[in-house]
């Protein structure tokens, strides 16, 4: 464990053509958006928490889900209180706090697993964390490690504006998630303020894997899109080829967490786990271009 | 017809549109749950312009819960207070034996109102677990109460008592096991089952609009106390005293005090094994500003952000979080916090067991601590009110091993 935040990591090398001045890799999860968009087929995007099982290990799956066909990969940083995560998440984070993984770890984790792979990587967590560790601190050194943005999924459009505009100022992007209980005014606002994508909820829970991915999912997307010209991505519940191809025939990208968490959890050692990722990202690469 | 009981605060100090006291509150949650909130803020609303809602809650809390509750005044206790006046706010005589039944019976209209057929709660001690229970029993509802795994041990009692009253106790035994822990799993389930799903929740945080909500309801108990008061002794206290978890019984009795700048408001905080142990949950002495549950608070958190684990032998006080109120009137000057440990309190328990005969909880022996220090700083021309939050039956069991008060049983202080 790396211990204490030691500066910015400034000094990193992007590994891609990050050398704009806001530094932050915003265009590049447009680009692979646009990519999947342009081969007609929807994007892979992959979550994984830092520091889990450790942060070699989380560096090691994160780079293997890019390289087995995630189009984007989101890491998390790990919360004490994940309220909107299921019992999967809740305990691969349990692990990586205990196994003392700190906000420079998930930084090093962002940006090991964009130079392996040249792509986008988001930061996915609550807004305690960042808040406490200053929204304009942690947007700079994000987008230093050459992260493309953040999910905040219990920070609402009404109490974003500071975080945006350090983001904006850094180059990064911020993903709102909506559900299927938005009404069409706050969709409208939310669209609005976002950038990269728009993360739409499948369905009215926390993570986790579900048996099927419901018709709230498709109706939600299309009320997104009457709203906003960003890509329209779904995540929660979705764990398998069939789900993913579902999903890809009216999303523009499909976002698969709690599964990859799962074969981490299940496999013997960190090797087998990360057999079972990369056979995993590559089965969901080919659902989504079915 | 004005209210009797039903009195939501008619100074306009309610917290601004987005939710804030000062710089805290607000509504940190995901999207899933906006929907849910904001009924819940419209639903309110509606209620306070309708007759009819007071006067059901009325008619509630006097044929039902008991209300008004009595004015004691504990002349032997105060002797060990430096012989100043103390009396207590009797909230242990409601029914279900606490403050809590107030905020209960109030959301449950709420939830009735809305055509919910089900609530879920969070307990710590089980006095808003069996609250909620109770009131579900009565308005035939579905519930779902989630507790800690570690308090469902040390809060037995409260658990049966919940079960007989048709509920169901899902054990938690993520985190720390306790209170926090029980709010994130009751937030899982009402993400999940939103739309037929009233969240009742116990203590004046989380999003707005709880916070205001739960204030208004338990705004009885310092409206009564302070006309009580006034007609006991002829004046106003120069103190009110309240234990601090989350900190609904607190406000309550505070905020009908809050114009009387001549009356302090001192909440007392769990310090457990002391503040320099680092096991308490003393969040406003060693907290920082954070976001837990739905606003913006004092919370006791590590330098990036993670929530620390509390202790405190009081499961109700054993929180890492404080209503943002409470940390609008710290910042203020308005009230002052201070930290009671638990041998403090268990003294205080047992003081006032055998000088009044009457036993409270834990949680509430917390202001019976506090209150002692009070009376002697204030000495004998001085009148400290106390609220007497809740009753200890439910704490027998962890007294009983404090003090070895069971045959054959060695206490674990003396």
């Amino acid at each position: 464990m790396s211990g204490h935040t030691e500066g910015t990591d400034a000094g990193a090398s992007g590994g891609t053509g990050n050398s704009g001045a806001a530094g932050g890799n915003v265009r590049l999860l447009d680009e692979a958006l646009a990519q999947a968009r342009a081969e007609n087929r929807a994007a892979l995007v992959g979550y994984l928490p830092a520091g889990f099982p450790t942060v070699d290990g989380g560096i090691a799956a994160c780079t293997a889900l890019l390289e087995s066909g995630c189009d984007v990969v989101e890491v998390g940083l790990p919360h004490s209180d994940p309220v909107m995560d299921g019992p999967v998440i809740q305990t691969a984070d349990t692990i990586a706090l205990e196994g003392g993984v700190r906000i420079a770890d998930v930084l090093r984790t962002v940006r090991e697993a964009h130079a392996a792979t040249g792509k986008p990587v988001l930061v996915m967590t609550y807004w305690n964390p960042v808040d406490r560790y200053g929204a304009g601190r942690f947007a700079e050194e994000l987008a230093a490690a050459g992260g493309a943005g953040c999910i905040l999924p219990d920070l609402p459009v009404e109490e974003s504006e500071g975080w945006r505009k350090a983001a904006e100022h850094a180059g990064l992007g911020t993903v709102f998630v909506v559900a299927p209980s938005s009404q069409d005014a706050r969709l409208a606002r939310i669209t609005a303020a976002g950038s990269g994508f728009v993360y739409a909820a499948s369905l009215m829970g926390v993570t986790g894997t579900r048996e099927s991915v419901g018709a709230e999912a498709r109706e939600l997307v299309e009320r997104v899109r009457s709203t906003t010209d960003l890509p329209v991505c779904v995540g929660l519940g979705v764990s398998n080829p069939v789900q993913a191809a579902e999903v890809a025939a009216f999303a523009d990208g499909v976002i698969v967490g709690s599964a990859f968490v799962k074969r981490l959890l299940d496999a013997d050692t960190l090797a087998a786990g990360l057999d079972e990722v990369r056979q995993l990202a590559a089965d969901l690469a080919e659902g989504v271009r079915r | 017809m004005p209210s009797d009981y039903f009195i939501p605060d008619p100074e306009g100090q309610s917290p601004s549109a987005a939710g804030y006291f000062g710089a805290f509150g607000g509504k940190f949650i995901p999207e899933a749950l906006v929907a849910a909130v904001d009924e819940v803020a419209a639903e309110y609303e509606k209620a306070k312009a309708d007759p009819a809602f007071a006067a059901e809650l009325d008619d509630l809390l006097v044929n039902y819960t008991g209300r008004p509750s009595a004015l004691t005044e504990v002349t032997r206790f105060a002797e060990h207070a430096g012989g100043a006046r103390v009396l207590l706010k009797r909230e242990d005589l409601n029914h279900t034996g606490s403050h809590k039944i107030n905020n209960v019976l109030g959301q449950a209209l709420l939830t009735k109102r809305m055509g919910k057929p089900r609530v879920i709660a969070e307990t710590g001690a089980g006095q808003h677990g069996v609250a909620t229970a109770t009131a579900c029993a009565l308005f035939g509802l579905e519930c779902t109460i989630y507790m800690g795994e570690i308090d469902t041990e040390r809060q037995a009692l409260n658990v049966a008592r919940m079960r007989m009253l048709g509920a169901e106790v899902v054990p938690v035994a993520s985190g720390s096991r306790t209170l926090k822990d029980a709010i994130n799993e009751a937030f899982r389930d009402w993400v999940a089952n939103v739309e037929r799903t009233h969240y009742l929740f116990g203590t004046v945080a989380g999003p707005h609009p709880f916070p205001q909500i739960v204030r208004d309801f338990h705004r009885v108990i310092g409206v009564e106390a302070r006309r009580q008061v006034l007609e006991r002794t002829g004046r106003l206290p120069d103190a009110v005293a309240a234990c601090v978890g989350g900190g609904s019984n607190a406000i309550g009795l505070f905020h009908a005090f809050l114009p009387d700048t001549g009356v302090r408001l001192v909440g007392f905080e769990a310090a457990g094994h002391g503040v320099a142990s680092g096991e308490h949950a003393a969040t406003l002495t060693a907290g920082e500003p954070g976001i837990l549950h739905g606003s913006r608070s004092y919370v006791l958190q590590d330098d990036e952000g993670q929530i620390t684990e509390p202790y405190s032998i009081s499961a109700g006080l054993d929180y890492p979080g404080i209503g943002p109120e409470h940390a609008h009137l710290k910042d203020s000057g308005r009230g002052e916090y201070r930290p009671v440990t638990d041998d403090q309190a268990m003294r205080a328990l047992r003081l006032l067991s055998e000088t009044e005969g009457i036993i409270p909880a834990i949680e509430s022996a917390h202001a019976l601590a506090g209150a002692l220090d009070l009376g002697r700083e204030l000495g004998p021309e001085g009148i400290v009110l106390v609220n007497l939050s809740g009753r200890g039956d439910k704490d027998m069991d962890t007294a009983a091993r404090y003090f070895g008060l069971l045959d054959g049983a060695e206490g674990e202080r003396a």
